[in-house]
């Protein structure tokens, strides 16, 4: 009969005890880091300095700053909710990203601050170590959590940054310019890889489209090479185009890139190409019965 | 065979056929707007077809397949097809599906469908058919 009580007792009541730990212990450690905010702050800021973190920042940011880490750290430890913490985060990295701060740093202070903070548990409680453990416990799970959270926002912040960009990057690299009525151009300047070639087709057939487009001229002048996928994209892209009714152009390749298609092997029967983008405009008006001649003016002899 | 509502109208326009699909077909109803459109051209005499496909934002390859089986039909009994309205999408999906429209006229909306089957027509009227009427005048 007793036996089978302490059995009972040991899986569900350890969690439970354990839980009771944390609420007992944890508002007790907060109103101890709150006590000694100032010195344990200083003893942080003095250690990021030696390990030489953060050099980008002068010395009255980073008092600040540390200043606000540590206020939200100890509010992550006594709520347990990460919510603000990440939003601090998030404004931080974006203040600091521009300034040239790396992930490494990031993750180095604020595991810094966790070794400090355990540094000063050591010292309060080393006569009692089964009291020790149990702040351990309490208190090394939220640590790790803030860690994890503050690594997180400032990696995502900058891939968020990465993803902007990006995306600018990608609407400035492929133009599709009209210069006469149902006329289009389209210079590509600099590396084609597959996803630009995906955006330039979109780009193309929603330009055939609202610019009702019958001539499109693609100036490849500034591409230095192309691989067989983006060759291949290039063939789709000019049969999507004829699909919807407009004739394209390609001018301007390269000795290169007339090789590598060539070697590849890429069917280029039904492309159409002309040497340099003025050929090819001529061409292109040729088609659209455009007839351009210098007016002959009678004044000159 | 005849059961249900039209999804495609097939309209009558001078001496063409502008047939508008109004939404996706599937198989059957592929095959019923086939009928229609080239028993229709018989019936009217037509010379030219317009298909009309801008409501479409997907195509199979079995509806590609139909368009090209209706140009090919429609030519043997007279008439030009022409596919117009091809979306963006659409266009880049048939072709990296390898669903090539033969040798189909398209073109990007029913006003240059027009546009092409009347010059298609009138230069037919001028070089081909007054041959064949000479001909047929000089056999009796």
């Amino acid at each position: 009969m007793t036996r089978s009580t302490d059995a009972n007792i040991t899986s569900a009541d350890v969690g439970a005890m354990r839980r009771a730990d944390e609420d007992e212990l944890l508002p007790q450690l907060v109103a101890h880091l709150r006590e000694h905010r100032t010195t344990l702050r200083q003893d942080w800021a003095s250690r990021i300095q030696e390990s030489g973190l953060l050099l980008a920042m002068t010395s009255q940011e980073m008092a600040a700053e540390t200043t606000s880490v540590y206020d939200n750290y100890v509010e992550v430890l006594e709520t347990g909710s990460v919510e603000a913490l990440q939003r601090y985060a998030r404004d931080l990295s974006e203040r600091i990203i521009p300034r040239g701060v790396e992930t490494h740093e990031v993750v180095g202070i604020v595991l810094l601050l966790r070794d400090v903070l355990a540094r000063f548990l050591f010292d309060k409680y080393q006569r009692d170590f089964g009291l020790l453990n149990r702040v351990l416990d309490a208190y090394e799970p939220a640590a790790n959590r803030i860690a994890n959270t503050v690594a997180v926002s400032f990696v995502e912040e900058r891939e968020r940054v990465i993803r902007q960009q990006q995306d600018s990057i990608r609407e400035l690299s492929t133009p599709v310019l009209p210069v006469r009525e149902r006329l289009l151009i389209l210079p590509i300047i600099g590396v084609l890889d597959s996803e630009r070639a995906r955006q330039l087709t979109e780009q193309l057939l929603t330009g055939i489209r609202t610019h009702r487009a019958k001539v499109v001229v693609i100036d490849i002048t500034g591409v230095p090479d192309v691989d067989e996928a983006v060759a291949n994209h290039l063939v789709q892209t000019v049969d999507a185009s004829r699909l919807m009714g407009a004739s394209v152009i390609i001018t301007g390749l390269s000795p290169l890139i007339a090789q590598t298609l060539v070697t590849i092997g890429v069917d280029l029967s039904k492309m159409d190409t002309i040497g340099d983008l003025q050929g090819g405009l001529e061409e292109a008006e040729r088609l659209l019965g455009y007839t351009v001649g210098r007016e002959s003016s009678p004044a000159s002899p | 065979m005849t059961t249900g509502p039209k999804l495609v109208s097939i309209l009558r326009q001078g001496s063409y056929l502008i047939a508008s699909i109004h939404t996706a077909l599937d198989d059957t109803q592929m095959v019923r707007f086939q009928e229609d459109l080239v028993e229709q051209i018989g019936r009217y005499r037509s010379r030219g077809v317009i298909i009309d496909v801008a409501a479409l934002d997907v195509l199979d390859s079995f509806g590609a397949r139909t368009l090209r089986t209706i140009a090919e039909m429609a030519r043997l009994r007279g008439a030009v097809t022409v596919i117009v309205g091809i979306q963006p999408d659409v266009a880049f999906a048939m072709v990296s599906l390898g669903m090539a429209t033969g040798s189909v006229v398209t073109l990007l909306d029913l006003e240059e469908g027009l546009a092409f089957l009347d010059s298609r027509t009138q230069r037919n009227a001028t070089s081909g058919r007054p041959a064949l009427r000479t001909l047929s005048r000089g056999a009796p």
